[in-house]
């Protein structure tokens, strides 16, 4: 069989810490190769040698058989391997065709011809199905579509072989839908496929074979036919994973969380949270389920003190809260993990041990007096990355370097530490493996349990129905309908969502 | 190779080949490096006067360093420390000479008055910044202009002529016993409160919340205000303490060097070979003060070339530029030593 791509025996290492370990991954061509992982396995830092991002420290690298020194990625684009980063690289305010051109970019005696090019894009797009204008603005497109753009970045500077670095996770279902057919279209079309995903469900759907690597060391390449999720899920993590947490018959008691006729706007100023009520009592996890830009970010924002209020009133165990600012809101007991994690939840810069404290760096014991103490910040880092395994070299790490995965564990460990009474978890899975999914939803749980509010909020319909103790679907900025995640089916939900109130209808037709 | 024999090779590789390529214009324009550098090294070191007159001139780099740095730390680019430093020079004269008081308080009543004035400057681009998103660039070269201008006619107001009156004795920084160890030199107590400065800055930024939080917005203004900090007052704040740096350095000329103000035709140029020295120092206080401590040296010591050695001072100041961008490459030469060091590891 012929391999288009042979990575052998490579090794990559962070001062003393070893990324990759002699790890192996053949590619064959034509297939979707699916690479499996925990967060900070390895599985970016070694497409990222591939790239020619990093060079690795032993080992060697075929492409059709050849060997070769991928030294930048202008020579990974030179020997047509592309990739689609997992946070796009994209000038906002740039057409499509200029930042796909951008970096090699065609000239006519020294003009930039963006006729041509945009001409090539267009073709492109049709003939892989993309679905992409040459001439719109980045801006103005969605995220399925700017991924969209990527691919047709890597296609237009003729890659053959695809990487495909976590592509799923800031998607909506339908766009997942949507890039999984575009990958097969690639495949007939000849290129071949490596997949980052830690949805095993993809992985089951796409991809041919499954190379799973753990804690920087290979474990194994199979055929994906010959496996299902449960052993997928065992050789990743290294024991069995249970998928539907198991939990006790929620106990809800007083309200801790009221929210009445919220209306909340956007930066443009067009309302997007409109006359919302919700509450949550101790003792529950309210799950908000709906399709994205159903007004959940302004929703959160708004409870937050990070938006303004425009209408309505927001209570914590009784207290109005409404228009405080954000150090008054987290200091009343909310706790938050955000949505988007590199915008508010890290400074990126910081070591981890500082981003730990954020939210407690200037209350005592870490200080007294305006002054830190730094010997209790790093004591205190090293026990929330203890608990919460967080994967790092060490405290002083900067934040940037860890893998994504872990940055969100240390989020989560640094939130939940502080005991809120209210802890809103937007998103709190995005691109985590399933082992720290399992890890994440029994801390949830444990709030819980312990008589504490809990808001979640997630695009996934599994994570809803399963952590949830009750669902508020969220359409159009109001909650247009409540429900009980057993008597509930994920068709129904999923109407729901989509604006259509059947369930109520269904019900009354059953009740005559 | 080790990360500490780097860090100590890279300094003194740069120093060398700025000294040679030095040499080397010295030789092309027909002048001999070695009477030349012989120059320079007595310019700085040769005898007491000249130890005396080099720390002198360093004192007021080790404050515009400083400046820049503190910015750079929080975010900010502070082109404006020239305007700061001589508004901060202004005040500082002034109340040297207008108020009769007792020493003990005369001097930090100027020193205040420095202080104050040089925040004051940069107050001005902070609150545009935090409030309107203006660029601070821009509106501290502004501010620039303006300090040169509005300090020039208050000048002319204050003396009716070319120059402030002197300061009292009760506000100098001046003292006979400096002046007799470095034979009469322009030396004062200045230097030591650069090193309090450094101090200060450093245990600003790596010690309290204050600076905890300041580097935090200068780093992700989202995250800061997630975390419920006020991001406008920390913008404002970083920037007025980078103006309180900018002033005091202009309290070091009033107090110290020349003991008055006079009219300037342009500006100093010590607010600009600030953002020099904080590169040189790698935005750390104490890497500031040794990148002032270059700095100044090379500047007081190469005022010696002319005279012993006959070399033009247009020569003598692109030798000068040549070593101070030479250390500033360090990172290539850093880079080329990687290079070097890990070839030999793959021979073997
Ligand atoms: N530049 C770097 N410097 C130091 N350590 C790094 C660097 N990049 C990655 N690491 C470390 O290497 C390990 C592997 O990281 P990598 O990003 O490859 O993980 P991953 O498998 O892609 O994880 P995730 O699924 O969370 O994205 C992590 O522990 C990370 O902290
Ligand atoms: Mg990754």
């Amino acid at each position: 069989m012929e391999y288009v791509i042979e990575m052998l025996g490579i090794r990559k290492q962070f001062g003393d810490f070893v990324a990759n370990d002699n790890i192996t991954l053949q590619l064959k061509k034509g297939e979707i190769h699916a690479l499996l992982g925990e967060n900070g396995a390895g599985k970016s830092t070694l497409m990222n040698v591939l790239f020619g991002l990093y060079q690795p420290e032993a080992g060697s690298i075929k492409v059709h058989g050849k060997e070769v020194k991928i030294t930048d990625p202008n020579k990974a684009n030179d020997l047509g391997i592309g990739m689609v980063h997992q946070h796009f690289m994209l000038v906002e305010n740039f057409t499509v065709t200029e930042n796909i051109i951008l970096g090699s970019e065609p000239t006519k005696m020294g003009s930039i011809n963006i006729r041509d090019a945009a001409k090539k894009v267009q073709e492109l797009s049709e003939k892989y199905g993309l679905n992409v204008d040459a001439n719109a603005k980045i801006e103005d497109i969605s995220v399925g579509m700017q991924q969209r753009v990527e691919i047709l970045k890597t296609l237009y500077r003729g890659a053959e072989i695809l990487i495909f670095d976590e592509p799923t996770a800031s998607l909506t279902p339908q766009e997942i839908t949507e890039l999984m057919q575009i990958m097969k279209r690639l495949i007939d079309e000849g290129k071949s496929i490596i997949l980052i995903t830690h949805k095993l469900k993809e992985i089951m759907e796409v991809s041919d074979r499954v190379t799973i690597i753990r804690k920087g060391k290979g474990i194994g390449t199979v055929v994906t036919a010959d496996t299902n999720p449960d052993q997928l899920a065992e050789m990743m993590v290294g024991r069995q994973v249970v998928f539907k947490t198991e939990k006790v018959e929620a106990k809800p008691t007083d309200i801790v969380l009221n929210i009445q006729n919220l209306t909340v706007a956007d930066n443009r100023g067009v309302d997007k949270v409109k006359n919302l009520n919700l509450t949550v009592r101790a003792g529950e996890i309210v799950g908000i389920a709906g399709i994205d830009g159903n007004g959940q970010s302004e929703l959160i924002e708004a409870i937050t003190g990070l938006r303004k209020v425009k209408k309505g009133t927001i209570t914590l165990k009784g207290k109005n809260i409404t228009g405080f600012k954000p150090r008054k809101i987290t200091e009343a007991g909310i706790g938050h993990i955000p949505q988007d994690r590199h915008k508010h939840g890290l400074v990126l810069d910081f070591p981890i041990s500082h981003n730990i404290v954020l939210q407690t760096y200037y209350q005592k014991p870490i200080s007294k007096a305006g002054i830190i103490d730094y010997k209790k910040v790093n004591d205190f880092a090293k026990k929330i990355i203890h608990e919460y395994d967080v994967r790092t070299p060490g405290e002083m790490t900067l934040a940037r370097a860890l893998s994504g995965g872990n940055q969100q564990k240390a989020i989560i460990g640094r939130e939940i530490e502080r005991d809120p009474e209210l802890l809103i978890a937007a998103l709190p899975t995005r691109g985590l493996d399933v082992g720290a999914i399992e890890f994440i939803h029994k801390r949830l749980i444990e709030q819980r349990d312990k008589g504490k509010a809990v808001l979640l909020i997630s695009f996934e319909l599994d994570e809803v129905m399963n952590v949830s103790d009750s669902i508020a679907v969220i359409h159009d900025g109001s909650i247009i309908d409540r429900v009980l995640p057993h008597e509930t089916s994920e068709q129904d939900l999923g109407l729901l969502m989509a604006g259509q109130k059947l369930h109520q209808d269904s019900k009354k037709v059953g009740d005559e | 190779m080790s990360k500490r024999l780097t860090n100590i090779l890279v300094p003194l590789i740069s120093i060398l080949l700025g000294i040679i390529v030095g040499a080397i214009v010295m030789a092309i324009s027909g002048f001999s490096p070695v009477d030349g550098y012989i120059a320079l090294w007595n310019g700085v070191f040769g005898n007491t006067y000249n130890i005396g007159e080099t720390i002198r001139q360093i004192t007021p780099y080790v404050f515009a360093g400083l400046a820049v740095a503190f910015a750079f730390r929080t975010g900010l680019f502070n082109i404006g420390v020239e305007g700061q430093l001589i508004v901060g020079w202004l005040a500082a004269a002034y109340v040297g000479y207008a108020f009769d008081l007792p020493k003990i308080v005369h001097i930090p009543l100027a020193l205040l008055a420095a202080a104050v004035a040089g925040g004051l400057w940069a107050f001005i681009p902070g609150l545009l910044k935090a409030k309107l998103q203006v660029h601070e660039v821009i509106v501290t070269i502004m501010m620039n202009y303006i300090a040169l201008h509005v300090v020039n006619a208050t000048i002319a107001t204050l003396s009716d002529g070319e120059k402030t009156e002197k300061i009292h004795e009760t506000a100098s920084l001046r003292s006979p016993f400096l002046e007799s160890i470095t034979d009469y030199s322009r030396l004062h107590w200045g230097f030591i409160i650069a090193i309090l400065a450094v101090i200060i800055m450093w245990f600003i930024l790596e010690k309290t919340t204050r600076g905890y939080e300041l580097k935090s917005v200068g780093f992700n203004q989202h995250a800061s205000e997630y975390a419920g900090m006020n991001v406008s007052k920390n913008i404002i704040l970083a920037m007025v303490i980078s103006g309180i740096f900018a002033g005091l350095g202009g309290a070091m000329e009033a107090l110290g060097t020349f003991g008055n103000i006079s009219k300037m035709t342009a500006f100093t140029g010590i607010g600009f070979d600030g953002i020099a020295v904080a590169l040189l120092g790698a935005n750390q206080p104490f890497g500031v003060l040794l990148g002032a401590m270059l700095f100044g040296s090379l500047k007081n010591g190469g005022l010696n070339m002319p005279n012993e050695a006959g070399i033009p001072v247009e020569i003598v100041s692109i030798v000068i530029a040549l070593i101070i961008f030479f250390v500033a490459s360090g990172y290539i030469i850093r880079v080329a030593l990687e290079r070097i060091s890990k070839k030999k590891k793959e021979e073997k």
